[in-house]
């Protein structure tokens, strides 16, 4: 059986004549590395040039909120539940009179928590969140941790700054594949 | 004192600075990479950073080395070396030493390299420096018989051991009159017309196959890939070098770079019309007369020099270009080459050589 058909098969036979010259061989070993030598390069510098991961890639988490900037998060607990690291903690609250313009729902997250070194960013709290509060946005990593402070994202952290909404670039296979065309894969 | 050897000792640095670079760069295209990008502009500061690594580092003499041997070895193989370029011309009226046995010499002085290598083989007191360094020696003294040979085919249509002698004939300079291929049968005197037409290779066809014997028979010779058993990284660490650090390890880099110059330039000389242009004069398009300068004038020497360093600059990114692309070959390959391909066929194109001047 093959899966591919790139394998050849392997004979003992004789060599022929032209075979044991070598010089047929050389002459076409430099060819082919002559042409790698023009050929383009595959390397991606990294840190100076960033390839394009894909819509569906998951970096850090974002708390969204919605087109009037109130906070989506209801502070159920259900990513906090469905979280197999169990990275995610939270304290709920309740809304204010006042505070109707911050959050969208009666019940809020006061602190939410994320403890990025526990995170395996798997996405279930973004696939358990019944209100589309919590992503993890496809542009943006966690970047590495040098000491233990700070491993633990707040909520200053988190949320969604209005001034620089986040927005998935496709959510349909179609579309997302239409975006891939342009990288090389 | 002949004024090419400071020309040249600036050359093998300048040669070590570029092909080095050069070495990475190719070898990276060669692998669909990139090679140096960080240091410079497209890393071309990297050999400078290496060099401040280098001469920050101490220099090393094992315990228990044989100390004199260990080092004086560097230098015994650099000087057998640059001794070679005493003989090189540059250009029609600049060259060095006059001796008219000039290849002689030069094939002589750069076997010297084999007691330098076999003294730091032995002198490191490491079983892979020495086996590095039996192997180099062992590989040297067998190469130098297919090398010999196929100097000795040149010679042989020259007519001459001196290198300067044998650059004059392959130019518009020449004082024996040149026919087409080197038979005055055909009745086609290129005297006058010069260009890529007068160069040994073209002056007895056969020398184009021998210059291929040349070119491995001299990739052995420097210790170049495929030929580099002596210092084959995955089995002996670093060969003769394994013991040597800093800047008396760089000396041996310097040797091996200035090693392949040698023979570059050597091969250039012999086979590839030496400081004459590649362009022949045709009608009255004097292409070889505008390129090559009237002689004893600054733009004759110029010409010379730019020529003859272009064509060994040529036959170093071919010996690059090869490194790049073969395997090592395992030590009784090596041997089974010289002794029963390349001796062989070196002795029946000797005859062709000599039977074809005859013509």
């Amino acid at each position: 059986m093959q899966l591919t058909n790139r394998s050849k098969e392997v004979s003992k036979k004789e060599m022929t004549f032209a075979e044991r010259l070598y010089l047929p061989a050389i002459v076409s070993g430099l060819g082919i590395t002559i042409k790698h030598f023009f050929a383009k390069k595959v390397t991606i510098r990294y840190p100076e040039v960033k390839r394009y991961l894909g819509p569906v890639f998951r970096g850090q988490h974002i708390l969204k909120r919605d087109d009037e900037g109130r906070e989506r998060c209801t502070a159920c607990g259900l990513c906090a539940v469905a979280c197999p690291a169990e990275a995610i903690s939270m304290v709920a609250a309740e809304r204010t009179k006042e505070e109707k313009h911050l959050y969208r729902e009666e019940k809020y997250a006061a602190v939410y928590e994320v403890n990025m070194l526990r995170c395996i960013f798997c996405g279930l709290c973004e696939e358990a969140c019944p209100k589309q509060a919590v992503y993890l946005r496809h542009d943006q990593f966690v970047p590495v941790f040098t000491e233990r402070e700070g491993v633990v994202y707040g909520k200053d952290k988190l949320v969604e700054d209005m001034n620089a909404r986040y927005n998935r670039d496709s959510w349909t296979k179609e579309e997302w594949s239409e975006k891939w065309k342009n990288e090389r894969v | 004192m002949p004024t090419t050897l400071p020309i040249f000792s600036v050359l093998i640095l300048l040669n070590v600075v570029v092909s080095v670079y050069l070495e990475r760069k190719i070898s990276a295209f060669i692998q669909d990479r990139l090679g140096p990008m960080e240091v410079g502009k497209w890393g071309l500061l990297q050999l400078v950073a290496d060099l401040f690594k280098l001469i920050q580092k101490e220099d090393i003499v094992p315990a228990a080395a044989d100390r004199w041997l260990f080092l004086l070895a560097p230098f015994v193989i650099f000087v057998a070396i640059f001794a070679g370029f005493a003989v090189l011309p540059l250009s029609p009226d600049w060259f060095g030493s006059t001796a008219n046995v000039g290849v002689f010499f030069l094939m002589t002085v750069i076997s010297v390299d084999v007691i330098g290598i076999l003294m730091a083989g032995w002198g490191s007191n490491n079983k892979y420096a020495l086996l590095g360094s039996v192997r180099a020696v062992a590989q040297i003294v067998s190469y130098e018989v297919p090398l010999g040979l196929s100097i000795l085919c040149v010679v042989v249509t020259c007519q001459s051991l001196d290198l300067q002698e044998i650059s004059f004939q392959q130019s518009i300079f020449s004082n024996t009159p040149n026919y087409l291929f080197g038979l005055k049968a055909t009745g086609i005197d290129l005297t006058q017309t010069g260009g890529i037409l007068t160069w040994n290779i073209l002056r007895n066809p056969s020398l184009l196959i021998v210059y291929v014997i040349f070119f491995i028979a001299t990739l052995a010779e420097a210790n170049r890939a495929p030929f580099d058993l002596p210092e084959g990284e995955s089995e002996l660490i670093g060969g003769f070098n394994t013991e040597y650090s800093g800047m008396r390890w760089a000396l041996l880099f310097l040797s091996e770079y200035a090693m392949m110059l040698l023979v570059a330039f050597l091969g250039a000389i012999l086979f590839l019309g030496s400081w004459s242009s590649p362009f022949p004069n045709v009608g009255a398009l004097r292409l070889a007369d505008w390129t090559t300068g009237s002689p004893g004038t600054w733009a004759g020497n110029l010409w010379g020099v730019f020529w003859l360093v272009s064509k060994a600059g040529a036959a170093i990114l071919v010996q690059m270009w090869v490194r790049w692309t073969f395997p090592r070959l395992r030590i009784d390959q090596l041997m089974y080459l010289c002794w029963k391909v390349l001796t062989p066929f070196a002795l029946v194109l000797f005859m062709i050589s000599a039977i074809w001047k005859l013509l």
